[in-house]
């Protein structure tokens, strides 16, 4: 039946892009307002190096280099956002996902330096200690009724404080972060394989990057192409039709979360399993790499490959917090931003029924003329055809 | 003993706040996912009114703008929740989340901003306020009194009074369970959650300031409030929405939050060789625990959660 071209704003994925992009802009618009409020001679130098992030050198050289840095901390991003993009689909809000995170750094550094095991093993502990964080918020959701986001929330400093602890048995005795992972059990990193090569030497840039897009992929055609997506889909949609169907909402929210944990686990692995970052055991805030996961699966309108693109964006714009000028502002005007785009994102709803009812309203009228032109001349039949171009014309 | 009394008083209080904020809140019909961020605001607010004010205030001056400062700076703090919900239908768990982000980074980079000011060498986000925080403070025997005990202590009356006793607080419940019927009787359901979220703004932020304030005298606002904000909501869903029984479930996680400070002063407790951490996570632990018993059969407002549209039947 679908014989017409859907207008281009119609499309789905074109209304998401247009919400992104929108939040962006006025994300940083507002930033910059703040930044204004704070001190106004630097503002417009700050945004914009907020922006540029490693742009700021100038030799192409060294912002190669740092380009492979903002690479190796998306990786962990993605795969945050890809946690909460999987649960999200089923109807579930993982904010779990920081959580995951923690105990899967806890588990891959744990076996690397305690253990001494190689870097692949690392990442299946790491993988499986955060899908049993998730399947503990997914038993309480689908037997004991408990919000997945309290519960993921009290998981979260629950893990944190149980991972400062089993990490402090392998940190050194002089600072409070964990062993170098290259001096002391360099078999746990994960192989490099000529990448780093790519980026002026920048050895943190590993195999992790490509494994972390392939995942987003592997998750495109899970939802998209298996009768497991379709599922997990439909128990999302609504839970009792989907019962109804005979599919298991319970066994399913249990997965999904599980995998969801899987993924923030795996995340966690791909970065500190690359030396670029130490565990500090005295932390006593819950990392934001979750909660960023958070506004990077938004803002990538909820695909897999949005995902990808927006965690680039998120992680660029949190590693340009840290050049700004420290004696004006403070780095955390970036997580502003990320935390303003994640409320805009709120309102994207609002936003696609706008353009829907706007673009609605214009066919309604074009349908009308036409009607009215085939009443006034009856001879003369206008196809539908001829409507096409007449409302795509007056589209702004 | 008077210790433990007392930090467990002063932190079932800062509960009782927030969660009868939360209450507020879903019996009008919106889960209020952001009470974590509006408490770290209020709690900028307060800290704001406390750093501005010069030391030699009467007490009760000091502690009518203080309370007045957090009060307001969490209603518009809510307001951006109410806004986003209300009137543009936005999904309640995401804009409370973002508030909750948008409130810790937000309050870093202001008090950091102020700080660098003052001094550019510093860049901390920490706020001291040693010297106004007295004010709030009767010493009774070695027992700390705190002013804030006695406004919880009205608050929780009034709330179960304006919940249960007056025509606002049984509209208000009627929002929540069936937002519908309320309008078909002449109920604005909008005003009615708007109102709902401002006064979960305003008891929200009155409780980040009781919290910051509760055996410190410096905040760093890098760290929150340290998930305090769902700990209340915890205590909310313990307590079934109504204000007496959210009243004991606070006492209850209030004796554990007070234990993690004060277990060194107990010689049993320091003979177990329990580590620090454990005390920090127990009460996370036991709001899952008890969650988990208790979830099965919430009475939760029927609505909650669920944007209210005119046009549906």
């Amino acid at each position: 039946m679908k014989t017409q071209k859907e207008p281009f704003l119609k499309k789905k994925w074109v209304q998401s892009l247009i919400a992104s992009l929108f939040c962006v802009v006025l994300g940083l618009l507002i930033g910059y307002i703040v930044l204004l409020f704070i001190n106004p001679k630097g503002a417009w130098d700050a945004i914009g190096t907020v922006v540029k992030n490693f742009f700021t050198y100038p030799n192409p050289k060294v912002a190669l280099k740092y380009f492979g840095s903002t690479l190796v901390k998306t990786a962990p991003l993605l795969m945050c956002a890809l946690s909460i993009q999987f649960a999200y689909k089923v109807g579930l809000f993982n904010i779990g996902a920081a959580g995951q995170y923690v105990v899967g750094a806890g588990a891959c550094l744990y076996m690397a330096l305690a253990w001494d095991l190689p870097w692949w093993i690392c990442l299946l502990g790491a993988m499986a200690a955060g899908a049993v964080l998730g399947s503990i918020s997914g038993l309480l959701k689908s037997y004991c009724n408990v919000n997945e986001v309290i519960s993921g929330i009290m998981l979260n400093w629950i893990s944190l404080y149980t991972v400062n602890m089993i990490l402090s048995n392998v940190k050194e005795s002089a600072s409070p972060y964990t062993y170098q992972l290259a001096s002391f059990n360099p078999s746990a990193l994960i192989p490099s394989m000529g990448l780093g090569k790519l980026f002026s030497n920048n050895q943190y840039v590993t195999i992790a990057v490509p494994l972390a897009i392939l995942m987003a992929v592997v998750i495109k055609i899970i939802q998209d192409k298996t009768l497991f997506g379709y599922e997990l889909k439909a128990t999302g949609f609504s839970k009792s039709a989907a019962k109804y169907c005979g599919m298991k909402e319970n066994r399913n929210i249990i997965l999904t979360l599980a995998i969801a944990g899987a993924l923030a686990g795996m995340g966690a692995a791909l970065l500190f399993l690359t030396g670029y970052e130490q565990w500090q055991c005295t932390q006593s805030s819950v990392p934001a790499m979750g909660f960023n996961g958070i506004a990077a699966t938004f803002l990538g309108g909820l695909s897999p490959i949005g995902t990808v693109i927006a965690s680039y964006f998120i992680q660029h714009i949190t590693s340009g917090g840290a050049y700004v000028d420290k004696t004006m502002y403070s780095s955390q005007i970036s997580d502003l931003i990320s935390a303003l785009i994640i409320y805009l994102c709120g309102f994207v709803l609002f936003l696609k029924y706008f353009m829907n009812s706007r673009i609605a309203k214009r066919e309604e009228k074009a349908s009308a003329a036409a009607k009215a032109a085939e009443a006034a001349s009856e001879k003369e039949s206008i196809e539908p055809k001829d409507v096409d171009p007449n409302e795509k014309g007056g589209e702004e | 003993m008077t210790l433990l009394l007392q930090y467990t008083l002063i932190f079932a209080s800062v509960l009782v706040l927030v969660a009868l904020g939360g209450c507020f809140s879903e019996h009008s019909g919106v889960i209020n996912l952001g009470l974590e961020g509006i408490m770290v605001m209020g709690a900028l607010g307060g800290a704001l009114a406390m750093k501005y004010m010069s030391a030699d205030t009467s007490s009760f001056i000091m502690i009518v703008v203080v309370i007045l400062a957090a009060i307001l700076v969490g209603m518009i703090y809510a307001s951006l929740l109410a806004v986003a919900c209300v009137n543009f239908k936005a999904d309640q768990t995401i804009v409370g989340t973002a508030l909750n982000m948008l409130a810790t980074a937000g309050a870093t980079v202001i008090v950091k901003a102020i700080n660098t000011a003052e001094n550019p060498d510093n860049v901390s986000s920490t706020m001291q306020y040693v010297g106004a925080k007295r004010a709030f403070l009767v010493n009774i025997d070695g027992f700390e009194f705190n002013w804030f005990m006695l406004v919880a202590v009205l608050a929780l009356l009034a709330a179960a009074v304006t919940l249960y006793k007056t025509r606002f607080g049984l509209r208000l419940m009627a929002c929540g369970e069936h937002p519908q019927a309320a309008d078909s009787v002449g109920i604005n359901v909008y005003k009615m959650r708007w109102a709902g979220v401002l006064i979960s703004g305003a008891l929200g932020g009155l409780g980040g300031i009781v919290y910051i304030t509760a055996g410190v005298s410096e905040w760093k606002f890098e760290n929150g409030v340290a998930g305090f904000g769902f700990l209340a909501l915890a205590v909310m869903i313990f307590g079934q929405w109504k204000p007496g029984r959210i009243a004991l479930a606070a006492l209850l996680f209030g004796l554990f939050r007070a234990l993690s400070n004060v277990y060194a002063g107990f010689g049993f407790l320091t003979a177990l060789n329990i580590p620090g951490s454990v005390y920090n996570m127990m009460p996370y632990i036991i709001s899952l625990v008890v969650l988990a018993f208790t979830s099965r059969k919430s009475r939760a407002p029927k609505s909650e959660g669920i944007p209210y549209d005119k046009g549906q039947r």
